[in-house]
């Protein structure tokens, strides 16, 4: 089951707000698929970003991705723990394997995003 | 695979012995030799080289290599590679003191030999692919693919056409060429594959336009299919004001039959260790030839091997040619690698090209057949091939679990290396399998055997299947570590376990 | 068939199985408008008849000259240990090592490769090999500007001109900038980098500069000052990349002494012959910060499900088959063969015999250098050199064309290998290594001297005498 009080991107991604500090990740799915991550590539902080720009790369054995903002806003910080266990993203992608934090420039994107029950269905249909 | 006797290797450094002799290979030198030089240039901490006896230098490679497997152990379908027989006559060729020994900036008078010899080689490949013209420069496929694609770019500055960034590629294509066409400047434009595995016309129509400096495809297609629709797709693109490349990578499978610059491609690249039979050397080298036809000729990289009238040959001087797109390596190309596919297609001449095509269409049909008649595993697009074709585990995964991975490493287990899997990326499970023409039909017969053996065990007995390899001197790896923390260098204390010394 | 097994039996018993009459009909596929007529090619021969013609090919080329050639390519002892390794079929005929539980052969060869390069030169990180020196001197330009995300990179005249051109080819597809540093045309420093220029050339903040890129030795076999040159361009926010010669960095400070972030060089030196141009060994190293930056294949050691020390290609997801466009370079192969001659040839040689030999040929060079000097012909610069320098010889090309008719290579005349550049159209590269011989180089200076006091004019004495 999925994280219910969270907004989803199409690629994957999630979203959790507290303020206006937005807290982005990959879900279980993403993750699953990728197999073994073994490297997160993430913005410097202070970086602006706009809404599903690219922000960095995960890489797994055999595979690797880019990574979209879900919101815009201005980078605060990276998860600078997954340097050193990258493999926390796929053994628990919604807490420790959080990627981003991003101070929010503008709240309503999360309105485009997917609600727990779409994406849900996005990832069945896949 | 048996591989009785076999052990693992420490590595040189744990050989290694402060005084063990590295034999006496020349005199010493005088004491003072180095004493010229200031001290600040010179290397204060020698380097902790490995210092080993020949004897057991010899026993640490040659039990080395009998962990390996090559075309010379077995067979090895790996489609899209070609694993075809490499020639001992070549092997001796390339040792000879008059071509091994020949310096590339030796004066051209004193190189006669081989420069005939790439002279030759760049007619033979011109007429084996109807090409105008032929570039033996590039090393590899991959730089062969660069030196095309800069050829494009050339093509169109010098038209003042600077509005051409887009390259059209099948998303079924090898990952070489998008990446090429990065490293030349242009924008990579997927173009998803047809349901009967061709290009999709209708999406490369609605693809093209002024913004399209060349489409890059390869045929036969990396499916083992060859484009039923290359004359309007090539008529398409010319129309556009867009050029066509073709990755000759599966060039084994049309050899005499079709001459990919006769039809219409302006630009290809030869793989030289696949068609021509120059040997893998375990990832190379190897060497990627460029024909094109006349008006890329003036862009080609410099310098070219020209025959005088006198019948004399010589390289291109610098500055002969201003519109070269220069040079894409030191020297001429790798004439070793090079001497190897002159003598490959001596051996052969035209008739013998036009036979190897047949056996690996042939070979690679008859396989396809025996899989197809079985079903155990699914295959996917109606025949016939061209030298390889599909197979894929999909139905096999859904019924048991087992994937197309654990089927390539029970293969080892039965004596085989396995076939490409998992390319291309629009086929589920794929595996990619390519017999080539100098296998013995026992061979096909018991390799097809063995794979449905496999397909049998994945339903009795999976486990067997999915623990796979059992035989072999190591089994599966830890890759998820080795990237996590790469070890990319020898460190006196390295962790793992020690092999028993060989 | 020439090299396969298939009886006329076999074909049919496979036709039969398809249900077809003739494999042409597994060829109606391709349009009738397309099919090929037949290839006119010379006629097949016979395994007889192919070793005959490739002797006498062979033997148009020249190799009994006494040469004083090297300009990167070096005539070297090979011991023969090497070839017996290289012919090993299960070496040779084996591809690419993707499935590794039947590859342990090639994948240690190669982590051995990267770990006796990583000693050579100080770095941590050493690809399994890029093609040649010239396109891993390219490839490790790209790299710096990868990695600082600026677009123009400085490089130095003293790096060999082949390298930079094959550097300016690659820039020119990446739509990056490329800009020559000059070298210093007289005094102490003449025939090195020119560090004055070098700073003003950094000093643009307009125009950052990723990296900078000089020789040790120079093309002109001169020692570079690479520890200022380092200074200077890493105080500009550059990256340093040091073009090599891996027998030198026996004897000579390796990049790791002078800060460099990068390392590329050609190869061949080590265990390959000349087999004029390739295949050779692009040889790339780096700092670890920049390992993601790196192109090629890179070999790990990691352990299998049973515990065991196994060895894997590792970090994949860089290259191109997963990348695809956004791969830091399409390099699909590495020169593996290549490296693991110059693993067998670091390891039969050992630490002291590959000393001895870059000291050999420094003893043999001074010697030449003062013989040379003797019969007329001084060096050009000044500066320190290992075994290779540049001596004045007016009418460089055709002396050097009369030598050779007397079975000498002179080396080769510097207005070939660098047109450009006025100030050398007199004169000869020219090196030395263990395997020139005194007799050689007194055939030198006395065919030379013979060469300088003769008239202009006179016939030259036929060739004869000349092959050694």
């Amino acid at each position: 089951m999925i994280p219910s009080d969270l907004h989803y991107t199409k690629e994957h991604e999630w979203v959790r707000l507290a303020g206006d500090v937005a807290t982005v990740g990959i879900t279980q799915h993403a993750a699953d698929q990728l197999g073994d991550i073994v490297f997160v590539e993430l913005p410097e902080p202070g970086r602006l970003l706009a809404q599903f720009a690219t922000f960095g790369v995960v890489e797994s054995v055999k595979a690797v991705s880019d990574l979209f903002a879900p919101v815009a806003g201005e980078v605060i910080e990276g998860n600078a723990g997954l340097l050193a266990t990258p493999e926390v993203v796929n053994s628990d992608p919604y807490g420790a394997g959080w990627m981003l934090r991003i101070r929010l420039s503008d709240p309503g994107q999360l309105e485009q995003l997917l609600d727990a029950a779409a994406y849900e269905a996005l990832t069945a249909e896949g | 695979m048996s591989v009785t006797g076999p052990k693992l290797q420490p590595t040189l450094f744990e050989l290694s012995g402060t005084g063990r002799a590295a034999g006496r290979r020349i005199p010493a030198p005088p004491a003072d030799a180095l004493d010229r030089l200031p001290v600040a240039a010179r290397r204060a901490v020698p380097p902790a080289l490995p210092e080993v006896d020949e004897a057991s230098l010899v026993r640490h490679y040659v039990n080395l290599s009998q962990l390996n497997w090559g075309v010379d152990t077995g067979f090895y379908p790996l489609g899209s590679c070609t694993m075809k027989y490499n020639p001992k006559v070549n092997e001796w060729a390339a040792r000879l003191p008059g071509f091994a020994a020949l310096h590339p900036l030796a004066p051209d008078e004193t190189a006669q030999g081989t420069l005939e010899m790439l002279w030759e080689l760049e007619q033979d490949l011109a007429e084996i692919s109807g090409m105008a013209a032929v570039t033996l420069q590039p090393a590899a496929g991959a730089q062969g693919e660069l030196t095309g694609m800069l050829l494009v770019r050339a093509y169109h500055r010098a038209r003042l056409d600077l509005e051409r960034t887009d390259v059209l590629i099948p998303d079924s294509a090898h990952g070489t060429n998008p990446a090429t066409a990065s490293m030349a400047g242009f924008r990579t434009v997927n173009i998803p594959s047809a349901s009967d595995g061709g290009v999709d016309l209708e999406a490369f129509r609605a693809a093209l336009g002024p913004r399209s400096a060349a489409i890059m495809i390869t045929n036969p297609s990396t499916l083992g299919l060859f484009e039923r629709r290359i004359v309007e797709l090539l008529e398409m693109v010319h129309a556009a004001g867009a050029l066509a490349y073709m990755d000759g990578a599966n060039l084994n499978a049309i050899l005499g039959r079709f001459r990919p610059g006769e039809a219409g491609f302006d630009v290809m690249h030869f793989n030289v260790h696949k068609t021509f039979a120059t040997p893998h050397g375990g990832g190379g080298p190897g060497a990627g030839p460029v024909g094109v036809r006349g008006p890329l000729i003036p862009f080609l990289p410099a310098p070219r091997v020209l025959r005088e009238p006198g019948g004399t040959f010589r390289l291109e001087r610098p500055g002969e040619r201003p519109a070269s797109i220069g040079r894409m390596r030191a020297h001429v190309g790798n004439v070793g690698i090079l001497l190897r596919a002159w003598a490959y297609i001596r051996a052969h001449g035209a008739e013998g090209l036009r036979e190897v095509s047949d056996d690996a269409v042939l070979a690679a049909n008859y396989l396809r057949g025996r899989l197809e008649a079985d079903g155990a595993y699914e295959v996917p697009f109606p025949g016939p091939c061209a030298h390889e074709f599909i197979a894929s585990a999909a139905g096999l995964k859904r019924a048991t679990g087992v994937r197309t991975l654990d089927v390539a490493k029970r293969l080892i287990d039965k004596g085989y290396h396995p076939p490409t899997i998992y390319f291309p990326h629009t086929v589920d499970e794929a595996m990619l399998i390519e017999p080539t023409e100098t296998e013995r039909l026992e061979t096909l017969d018991a390799f097809a055997d063995a794979l449905l053996e496999i397909a049998r065990e994945a339903h009795q007995t999976p486990e067997l299947v999915t623990s796979a390899p059992h035989s072999a001197p190591v089994r599966r790896l830890d890759e998820a570590t080795a990237a996590r923390q790469p070890n990319l260098r020898w460190r006196p204390g390295n962790r793992a376990e020690l092999p028993n010394a060989g | 068939m020439v090299y396969g097994p298939h009886t006329p039996d076999d074909r049919s018993r496979m036709l039969g199985a398809l249900g077809i009459g003739s494999v042409d009909e597994l060829f109606d596929v391709i349009p009738a408008a397309v099919r090929a007529r037949a290839m006119d090619l010379p006629p097949g021969l016979t395994e007889l008849e192919l070793m005959a013609r490739l002797r006498t090919l062979a033997g148009h080329n020249r190799v009994d000259l006494a040469s004083f050639l090297g300009a990167g390519v070096y005539r070297h002892h090979l011991p023969p240990v090497v070839d017996q390794v290289l012919l090993r079929g299960e070496f040779y005929t084996a591809y690419t090592p993707y499935q590794p539980e039947i590859s342990q052969g090639t994948l240690q060869t190669i982590y051995e490769y990267q770990s006796l390069l990583a000693e050579l030169t100080g770095l941590d990180v050493v690809s399994a090999s890029h093609y040649d020196g010239a396109t891993a001197t390219a490839e490790a330009a790209l790299m710096t500007c990868r990695a600082t995300r600026r677009e123009r990179v400085l490089v130095s005249r003293g790096v060999h001109p082949q390298a930079r051109q094959t550097l300016e080819t690659y820039f020119a597809g990446a739509n990056l900038a490329c800009d020559e540093i000059p070298r210093v045309v007289e005094g102490r420093d003449a025939g090195t980098t020119d560090l004055a220029a070098l700073m003003r050339l950094l000093d643009d903040p307009g125009r950052p500069v990723a990296g900078v890129v000089a020789a040790q030795p120079n093309v002109l076999g001169l020692l570079e000052p690479m520890g200022e040159i380092g200074r200077l361009e890493h105080a500009a926010g550059a990256l340093f990349v040091a073009v090599v010669e891996p027998v030198s960095l026996a004897v000579l400070a390796p990049p790791a002494a002078y800060e460099a972030d990068i390392a590329a060089g050609e190869g061949q030196p080590l265990g390959i012959p000349p087999q004029y141009g390739g295949p050779y060994l692009g040889i790339l190293a780096c700092r670890d910060p920049l390992v993601r930056q790196i192109p090629g294949r890179l070999i790990g050691m990691t352990s299998d499900a049973d515990g065991r020390r196994a060895y894997v290609m590792t970090m994949r997801a860089r290259e191109q088959d997963i990348r695809r466009e956004k791969a830091a370079s399409n390099i699909c192969t590495n020169q593996a063969l290549c490296a693991l001659a110059a693993a067998v040839y670091v390891a039969a040689l050992g630490p002291g015999g590959l000393r001895d030999v870059a000291a050999t040929g420094a003893a043999r060079a001074a010697e030449l250098a003062a013989a040379l000097a003797d019969a007329g012909a001084p060096r050009l610069h000044p500066g320190a050199y290992l075994n290779e320098f540049a001596v004045r010889v007016p009418d460089a090309i055709s002396v050097h064309r009369r030598l050779l008719h007397r079975g000498i290579l002179a080396g080769i005349p510097l207005a070939e290998l660098e047109p450009g550049d006025p100030s050398l159209a007199d004169g000869l590269l020219v090196c030395a290594t263990e395997c020139t011989t005194s007799e050689e180089i007194e055939l030198f200076a006395w065919a030379l001297r013979d060469e300088l006091t003769a008239q202009p004019g006179l016939p030259v004495a036929a060739s004869g005498e000349g092959n050694r």
